[in-house]
């Protein structure tokens, strides 16, 4: 299965074949129909189309003197399946990162005006605070290391 | 639901693939999603593998896993190796499918984060061996990746269904 996966994958890799297959998706024609869009000889055409249909991405008749090409989707099918599943798992992965972006940061946000209002105050209970609420504590580190980057602007200041 | 950032997938090369999204955060928060295993296991794999090892030692030539477990009970490893860290900026990695034949092919993957307007993009781009390693990722690792020519399969898909039915 992988072999014939290849073979799709290379016959999908050139621009040219790609658009014979669009042009086939549309039905049914001839070498010389396929052929006339692209600035190309027929031999080089009918090369294209020994690659497609090695890939079993076409079928090409043999009964009739014009041979017309058809497209077999199933490769096609078997590839998209694979680059869906492919595409899905990160799309999955970054959308649950957006949502638990958005968690940290309303965390975040919670707890900036809880600093605001002991910023005076010492830092030994904030640091006690911290302790106690252990599932918020990456939060609370980047503000510590935001604090920490303020009062080194502060002090470069002074 | 507000509307996604939306991801896009490109191959830049015939030994390449790129991925762009953005995220709606500062850079030094999504940094951190991408170099703290507290974080990395909130949402890598999310829905499609239970994440069971995550380990990073972020340093030049530190090591990092990940390992997931797909529903039907199979491992999935990755590994590799720090080599470029400019935070919050930049990442390079090397990444290894650990599993038989694939874990002889190594690829790099670069991340660069770039902030504006409060957004940040994350745009990474792993870089294969060869163009066999990349299509046998494609094929059979948990790598994503769509090329951007191969973008037209939906579409002649759909014309060819429309032509069947």
């Amino acid at each position: 299965m992988s072999r014939n996966l290849d073979a799709t994958f290379a016959a999908l890799a050139d621009p040219t074949r790609r658009a014979m297959l669009a042009r086939l998706a549309e039905g049914e024609v001839s070498v010389t129909d396929l052929a006339a869009p692209f600035d190309m000889s027929l031999a080089a055409v009918s090369k294209h189309l020994k690659v497609l249909e090695r890939a079993g991405l076409i079928i090409r008749g043999r009964e009739a003197q014009w041979r017309p090409c058809r497209l077999d989707a199933r490769p096609l099918q078997e590839v998209a399946t694979y680059l869906e599943r492919y595409r899905r798992f990160w799309e999955d992965s970054f959308d649950r990162l957006d949502d638990y972006l958005k968690t940290l940061q309303q965390q975040d946000g919670r707890q900036d005006e809880t600093h605001e209002r002991t910023k005076d105050g010492d830092h030994e209970r904030s640091h006690e605070r911290t302790k106690d609420r252990s599932k918020h504590r990456r939060s609370n580190e980047r503000r510590d290391d935001r604090r920490s980057n303020e009062r080194r602007s502060h002090e470069r200041k002074k | 639901m507000s509307a996604r950032n939306k991801l896009a997938i490109t191959t830049p090369s015939e030994r390449e693939i790129a991925m762009t999204r953005a995220f709606d955060a500062p850079r030094a928060l999504v940094w951190q999603m991408f170099t703290r295993p507290e974080h990395v296991r909130q949402w890598w794999g999310h829905g499609h593998l239970e994440v069971t090892v995550c380990e990073i030692d972020l340093r030049v030539g530190g090591a990092y896993r990940y390992t997931g477990r797909t529903p039907d009970g199979m491992e999935v490893p990755f590994r590799g190796v720090y080599r470029e860290i400019v935070a919050p900026e930049r990442l390079v990695l090397t990444e290894i499918y650990d599993v038989p034949m694939a874990r002889d092919h190594e690829g790099v993957v670069t991340t660069t984060f770039t902030e504006a307007a409060g957004k940040t993009t994350v745009h990474s781009v792993v870089r294969y061996d060869s163009k066999e390693t990349r299509d046998m990722v494609l094929a059979s690792g948990m790598e994503s990746g769509v090329a951007s020519g191969y973008d037209r399969i939906d579409e002649l898909l759909q014309a060819a269904s429309r032509e069947a039915g």
